[in-house]
């Protein structure tokens, strides 16, 4: 392990600063609050920081590297344009804090994002704040509950979700005060409405589905779910992180969802960072379009404002305003799109996901066999020699590619969700198909191999269970000589 | 793997050992096989009250948390305090070293509703 | 498209697997009726040369005036940052597959040390969404370590933290109670009431004063102390693990992140090793790989989302891992001395400043506790039109109505920086003595 703290430099680096060029008074802070122990952050020179940084970004696969098909988490290519966009000193530079005066040009960027987002959502109204996905859906959750308040409706206090939700799901709705019910699938990875009538009641507050499901399956019936919520009182929450197959073709709010949140880290190109910041900005109807947090980026006689007069919101969840250099490169993408673009994305998306799915179930189980939206899920089930999809997708990295998504979701024993997302050439799906047609013959013929592997990545595979059992969550100091 | 039939089972995958008026209660071989290993058990504390069916413990593994309901009802009594550092034995002595708890029985006859180690086995099978 | 790799007749040959006549058939599984309601946005697809004139033009509607001097603060300061920065690590996801996200889970683990030694804790996670988040978070996560229905805030919270935590815990059903502020600008903790859970204390706090915590542990019974600070100040003051903290939170945009309007942010969350399992967010941890050298992956994951579901200690899923980045590599480039000059260098500045201005007739400094670099400022006419004055000549305070939230209404709050020169703040003395 190479850590900045294994570095042993003399100097401390200096340089940073300018002299101190005002008068400095020893009194101003007592030494009662000071710190006696300096924090043991090491000071490297330029030349090693760069060095160890650049290093540590080499141990990294990234969708600048290669094919990277994890199942919705829609890795596609980020445009560099993007990128430009956040860096412009006019925005990198824009205070919160500012007078609305001197931030016209960010106000406007919120205000245009949310007319789009609303358009493609076909819900009135927005708020930006969200800071990732999960958030968004807490977000929902809230003015779900803020909702039911208001109208004196304080029975409801469940929500629904298949069993095929993503788990911030129902991490979210008990966040939120909610319990939580699960819905089975049918035969046919759909929800089964039968089983979903049978529990609707005036305790419904919402239902949460993923649109398409995490199976890669569009609710044939959607309507029908929808209509029937609704019809007992029930709010209807649509979960966006598969926005990808569908953008510009169809609506959620028309398809009966009241609240939708969208992962501009996924749909709209952000970059994802190692694991953020993304955004989450959530759209809703009319009737919940009070309780959504202060403030509201609104358009006045003189410009843009900030509106923070809403008796009925919820308050807020973010700061300020959201994460706004992720709306802004989000923004830059739509504005390149256009709907041309955003129908081609949905075009090339699901159609590369049908086209890996109709070259790889002659390899490996397919537990639904139909057509797919922009993923789908394959089973390692009946792998040869008991290998399982740990083992397929630890593989895949000696092939220069990342695994899909494993182990979700759960209704899939073994479970291998595939997402190629628009961006990706027919070669590279191929390649792609060719290392997991190898790999299923490897299982026959060489499982050492495949449960020895990744055997080309910098690290071989890692000991989780000691990493669980006995934690070292930061650098142990007192153990270094 | 034989499961020993001096213990009553439940579909949950627990096992009882009846000592008396009190149950030692702990996961079979083939709940620690399915969670793969062990990584920490949160032990319900002495004294500690509950219902059968109700949830007293849980076993996470790296992949996994299982809830552990009390297959009767009772009171805590004694926990395997050796787990707090070694969860491991859960894996490898699932039906001895790795006992999780021991409840003094509210209703000794609700032992008679748990299946015996025939029974068991042909759950584990199908 | 320029995003799309592949052409017509590659779609033609895919459709032919497929075994679809048309791309229209693929979306036959949504109804004629749900496609038949689609409207578009009305936008055309533009060139980037046209998308990046039109950004540039955003931007350029935000006055930034590089000779502006900018003394806003609240939570989000104008800090210097240094050129050393890297973007390979932007496109990587999370690190599912630690094999091939040893750079991300690196810089995590070193990130998570680095906060650590900051704040004298035993553990923190990899990030939250940010400061006024990472407070409501540790107000949920003393609720389930104590299961009482109450927290006590101070009055010298952020107003942005207060609405946000005011939000979460409405949601919880905690109620949440206020503390008000002594005339020195710290918290009041004589009758801190009993039966909470949590009791919420910054510094330094809204007021910019530096609370002093050394016997508020022992006051607080069963009570968790939850301290929100500022992590350059730490560079200087004394941490809050020190101090009996139970759990530390904060924002970490001073830490090398541009204001960006506001976001996005980092939030951090440091906590006590017997908490751990309480705690909410991603954290890395060492380990070693079947040929025995060191890795990291992602530890105690069974308290999150992906496994626990509505079990989990929280639903975070995407945090701020390139903020929690930038950070590590801005402190890296400090040193414990650079941060400390640093330090320094924003209390000698803000001094200097508020020793001139309080000398203005009319002028006091509202507060008589020690502060770190922001400080409020009674001035003698209606703190609005002096702001105003001040914006006609380049100089930029925060909006007073936040100090009326606060319960200040005669005042205005400075933040100064490293960045602020003498000269700079001599002309801001000026300025106040025109506008007042």
């Amino acid at each position: 392990m190479k850590t900045i703290f294994d570095f042993r430099t003399g100097d401390p680096s200096g340089g940073v600063f300018p002299p101190i060029d005002v008068p400095e008074s020893t009194s101003a802070i007592p030494a009662s609050l000071r710190r006696e122990r300096p924090p043991r952050i090491p000071s490297l020179s330029e030349p090693d920081l760069v060095r160890h940084y650049t290093r540590l970004s080499k141990l990294n696969f990234g969708v600048d590297d290669g094919f990277y098909p994890l199942g919705s988490c829609t890795m596609k290519y980020n445009p560099k344009l993007n990128e430009d966009a956040a860096r412009l000193a006019g925005f990198s530079d824009a205070h919160p804090l500012a007078d609305a005066s001197v931030v016209q040009g960010a106000l406007a960027v919120m205000h245009h994002m949310a007319t789009m987002l609303s358009e493609i959502a076909g819900l009135p109204g927005v708020t930006l704040q969200p800071a990732a996905g999960a958030h968004g859906e807490l977000t929902g959750m809230f003015l779900a509950r803020r909702y039911f308040e208001k109208r004196g409706d304080t029975g409801r206090s469940r929500i629904l979700l298949p069993d095929s939700a993503h788990g911030t799901n129902p991490a979210s709705a008990a966040l939120a005060g909610f319990t939580v019910t699960e819905i089975p699938s049918d035969g046919s990875g759909m929800v089964d409405v039968n089983a979903l009538a049978s529990t609707l009641d005036d305790t419904v507050a919402a239902i949460m589905l993923t649109v398409p499901n995490t199976l890669g399956i569009f609710e044939e019936r959607i309507l029908e779910i929808t209509a029937r919520v609704r019809e007992a009182g029930g709010l209807c929450y649509f979960d966006g992180a598969n926005l990808n197959a569908f953008i510009g073709r169809a609506r959620p709010g028309d398809m009966g969802a009241d609240i939708f949140h969208f992962n501009l880290h996924k749909t709209l190109s952000t970059p994802h960072g190692g694991g953020g910041p993304g955004a989450g900005p959530v759209a809703v109807s009319e009737r919940l379009a009070p309780y959504l947090p202060v403030p509201r980026v609104e358009r006045g006689s003189e410009g843009y404002l900030l509106n923070w007069e809403a008796p009925d919101t919820i308050g807020a969840v973010h700061s300020f305003y959201g994460n706004f250099a992720v709306i802004l490169k989000a923004y830059a993408y739509l504005l390149q799109l256009g709907d041309q673009g955003l129908l081609a994305v949905s075009e090339n998306a699901v159609l590369n996901a049908n086209y890996l799915q109709a070259r790889l179930k002659e390899s490996y189980r397919l537990p639904y066999d139909r057509l797919c939206k922009h993923e789908f899920v394959l089973s390692g089930k009946g792998l040869a020699n008991g290998i399982s999809a740990l083992d397929v997708a630890k593989r895949l990295i000696d092939y220069g590619m990342h695994p899909p998504t494993i182990y979700f979701p759960l209704i899939v024993p073994e479970a291998l969700m595939i997402e190629p997302t628009e961006c990706e050439s027919r070669a590279t799906l191929d390649a792609f198909v060719d290392a997991m047609k190898r790999i299923a013959e490897e299982a026959k013929t060489a499982p050492e191999q495949l449960r020895g592997a990744p055997h080309r990545a910098p690290v071989r595979r890692l000991d989780q269970t000691r990493a669980a059992r006995q934690p070292i969550l930061r650098y142990p100091f007192d153990e270094t000589p | 793997m034989g499961y020993p039939t001096e213990y009553r089972y439940t579909k949950e995958h627990e096992w009882v050992l009846l000592e008396g008026s009190r149950a030692k209660v702990g996961i079979t071989d083939h709940a620690q096989s399915e969670l793969g290993d062990v990584v920490f058990v949160e032990l319900p504390t002495r004294g500690a009250e509950a219902k059968k069916g109700e949830s007293l413990a849980t076993v996470e593994s790296v992949k996994a948390v299982s809830d552990i309901f009390a297959p009767v009802g009772g009171k805590v009594v004694e926990i395997n305090e050796q787990l707090e550092s070694a969860p491991e034995k859960v894996n490898q002595d699932a039906h001895g070293e790795g006992w999780l708890f021991v409840l003094e029985l509210t209703d000794p006859t609700e032992i008679e509703q748990l299946i015996d180690a025939a029974a068991y086995e042909q759950l584990i099978a199908s | 498209m320029r995003y799309i790799s592949n052409s017509d007749v590659d779609r033609r040959a895919m459709l032919d697997t497929v075994g679809l006549p048309s791309i229209e058939a693929l979306f036959s599984d949504i109804s004629e009726e749900v496609k038949s309601r689609c409207r578009p946005m009305g936008l055309p697809a533009k060139s980037e040369f046209e998308v990046a004139r039109t950004l540039r033009e955003l931007a350029d509607a935000n006055v930034v005036d590089p000779s502006g001097i900018s003394l806003l603060g609240g939570g989000v300061y104008d800090h210097y940052i240094p050129s050393v920065g890297r973007s390979e690590f932007y496109t990587a996801y999370t690190p599912y597959q630690p094999e091939v996200s040893q750079g991300t889970l690196t810089a995590m683990f070193e990130f998570q040390t680095l906060i650590c030694e900051l704040t004298g804790m035993e553990v923190a996670n990899a990030s939250m969404y940010d400061g006024a988040t990472a407070v409501a978070e540790a107000a949920l996560l003393a609720e389930r370590v104590l299961g009482r229905k109450q927290v006590v805030v101070s009055r010298g919270l952020f107003p942005h933290y207060r609405r946000v935590l005011d939000t979460y815990c409405w949601a919880a059903r905690i109620a949440v109670k206020e503390l008000p502020a002594t005339q020195e600008g710290r918290t009041d903790l004589a009758n801190v009431p009993d039966g909470a859970s949590a009791v919420i204390v910054q510094t330094p706090n809204a007021f910019g004063t530096i609370e002093d915590l050394s016997q508020v542990k022992e006051r607080l019974g069963e009570a968790l102390l939850v301290v929100a600070t500022h992590p350059i100040a730490l560079g200087l003051l004394v941490p809050p693990g020190d101090s009996g903290a139970d759990v530390v939170v904060g924002e970490g945009q001073p830490l090398g992140l541009s204001a960006s309007f506001g976001g996005p942010l980092l939030g951090l969350f440091a906590t006590r090793e017997r908490y751990l399992r309480q705690i909410p967010g991603r954290i890395a941890g060492l380990t070693v790989d079947t040929d025995g050298n060191d890795g990291f992956t992602m530890a105690a994951q069974t308290r999150e989302q992906h496994i626990r579901r509505e079990r989990a200690t929280s639903n975070i899923c995407t945090n701020s891992a390139l903020c929690a980045l930038t950070a590590t590599v801005y402190l890296a480039t400090l040193g414990a001395e650079g941060l400390s000059e640093l330090a320094r260098i924003n209390v000698a500045k803000a001094h200097y400043l508020a020793d001139r201005l309080a000398a203005l007739p009319g002028c006091e400094l509202v507060f008589s506790g020690p502060f770190f670099n922001e400080f409020v400022l009674r001035v003698p006419h209606d703190p609005e039109r002096v702001r105003q004055g001040l914006a006609s000549r380049g100089i930029l305070v925060d909006d007073p109505r936040w100090l009326r939230y606060l319960g200040i209404h005669d005042g205005l709050r400075f933040a100064v920086t490293e960045k602020r020169t003498k000269e700079q703040l001599d002309r801001v003395v000026e300025a106040v003595e025109c506008a007042s």
